[in-house]
């Protein structure tokens, strides 16, 4: 089905070079389709973080073409960026407010993206009052609350401890699969690209390029039991060579 | 005995200490009231001139919270101004350092030949509180989250949004240790200008009274109106800590208590 599904994000030899004279991507190409599960994958500096700014418009390309959603795009920090002062309603109320959305309506799209993510009990709480994996909840339900077309994730789970992050995985497939929005996932983690993505872009470092591009056959929904499959480890073997074979061009 | 208790018995015993040395000092070598009163002597003084020194208390609180609100609601304005457009900030911020760094004491005189003398003790605690508040707002306001700003960014938030909805809670923390300065500050601007103003002989205020009582070697009650002084220093202190607790107990580390 994805693959006949219309392109909703494509770039076209993208280039970036900061003020300081880094260049972070050149001759970057994505195209993503509606729906798509699609990980971003290299090492750190490799320019992952910066083509997903450039997606979400909070960055301009230095050269090359952008086509992305002009707005309803949802974002997810690594870190999990709340407003301290403010509870986890009103957290994830904000880009309703910000777009002055009523009060009732927004009310029920609040109470929704908690649910999705389990934070009901929690809406009342501060920030500080919760565990990182909370954090994280609610800050990915913030990023839900627009019922946005396009899910961008920068190494949201990348602080997390393991168990956590097996857990947050797994919610995470299955509001993807509830919802069936686009998703590009930014990480270092091929575990965790192998257990999420539809398609997985592994990318060179200095200056970020696309190296090979792997797609994860493996049906939906995915658990636990994936985890321990053969099939995913095979998986994770390939997209490991070729991470290594991106890294050793460089290096 | 608990942490607690030490806590508040300690500074206690320290005065008690204190006052007791005071007192055996001045019995023990005989010196005289109009060298050195005795403790004894400036509470008895405090009393008996209560209905004077009352009065001077509340004019000299008067233009304490007036030069202390005006400065407040002068430093976060100007602040947001700073914040908002670069150029305002470029083109006023050395002279707000000027004015801070000028000593209140050599400018006091001049204000009062060109204003009435109120208004002249007012401008100047004014100019004492002003800039510390706006240079922990414009702090504040500059260091929010780099990310939260994007966030705004990506939901297309105007820039009054940012500034009500980000920047301004954002710079909370640092607003209210600016205003909790200021209220120090505005006291100490305040009793310089009275002081300034006493020796050319007007004024009503606390700080007057302490130099008219020095001429006329009046120390006891010099030493009173001293210790209104300190007093009502402390009180504002501590108003102003209450309303910071007040305002962070909820989110900011610097106000919620730790617990191991």
């Amino acid at each position: 089905m994805s693959s006949t599904a219309p392109t909703i994000v494509s770039l076209r030899n993208v280039g970036k070079t900061f003020d300081s004279g880094t260049v972070a991507l050149d001759g970057f190409n994505l195209d993503v389709r509606t729906g798509e599960f699609v990980s971003l994958l290299g090492p750190s500096g490799c320019g992952k973080s910066t083509a997903l700014r450039i997606v979400a418009g909070l960055s301009t390309a230095s050269e090359g073409t952008v086509e992305a959603p002009d707005g309803n795009i949802g974002f997810v920090f690594q870190e999990p960026t709340l407003m301290p002062w403010a509870s986890v309603a009103a957290n994830v109320r904000l880009p309703l407010k910000l777009a002055h959305a009523g009060d009732a309506q927004a009310k029920a799209a609040v109470a929704q993206a908690l649910a999705r993510v389990g934070l009901t009990e929690f809406s009342d709480a501060f920030p500080r009052e919760l565990s990182g994996g909370m954090k994280m909840r609610a800050s990915i339900a913030r990023a839900l609350v627009t019922e946005p077309q396009l899910l961008l994730m920068d190494e949201p789970f990348a602080a997390l401890d393991e168990i956590t992050r097996f857990k947050l995985n797994n919610d995470l497939l299955r509001v993807w699969q509830e919802l069936r929005r686009t998703v590009i996932f930014v990480t270092h983690s091929v575990f965790e690209s192998v257990y999420l993505s539809q398609r997985i872009v592994v990318m060179t470092p200095r200056p970020g390029r696309v190296f090979a591009e792997i797609e994860v056959p493996a049906p939906y929904p995915r658990e636990d039991r994936y985890r321990m499959s053969p099939e995913y480890a095979g998986y994770c073997r390939q997209v490991a060579e070729a991470l290594e074979a991106a890294m050793g061009g460089a290096s | 005995m608990n942490a607690r208790v030490l806590r508040i018995a300690l500074p206690i015993i320290v005065l008690a200490a204190g006052v007791l040395i005071w007192d055996l000092t001045v019995r023990l070598l005989d010196v005289p009231s109009y060298v050195l009163p005795g403790p004894g002597l400036v509470v008895a003084t405090l009393y008996a001139d209560a209905g004077l020194l009352w009065q001077s208390l509340l004019v000299t609180l008067t233009i304490t919270v007036q030069g202390f609100v005006l400065a407040a609601a002068g430093g976060i304005a100007l602040a947001i101004a700073f914040n908002q457009w670069r150029l305002i900030e470029h083109a006023f911020y050395p002279y707000a350092v000027i004015l801070q760094v000028t000593p209140i004491v050599a400018v006091a005189p001049l204000l009062l030949i060109y204003l009435p003398q109120p208004l002249a003790v007012l401008a100047c605690a004014w100019i004492v509180a002003f800039f510390p508040v706006l240079a922990n707002t414009t702090l504040g306001l500059n260091s929010v989250d780099h990310n939260l700003i994007a966030l705004f960014d990506l939901y297309k938030a105007s820039r009054w949004q940012v500034l009500w909805n980000l920047k301004l809670p954002a710079a909370l923390p640092q607003m209210l240790a600016g205003l909790r300065i200021a209220g120090g500050l505005s006291l100490i601007g305040a009793v310089v200008a009275e002081i300034a103003a006493g020796s050319a002989g007007a004024g009503s205020g606390l700080a007057y009274r302490i130099a008219e009582s020095g001429y006329r070697l009046n120390i006891p009650r010099m030493f009173a109106a001293l210790l209104l002084l300190s007093l009502a220093g402390v009180a504002i202190f501590f108003a102003l800590s209450a309303l910071s607790h007040l305002a962070l107990r909820r989110w900011h580390e610097s106000a919620v208590r730790r617990e191991r």
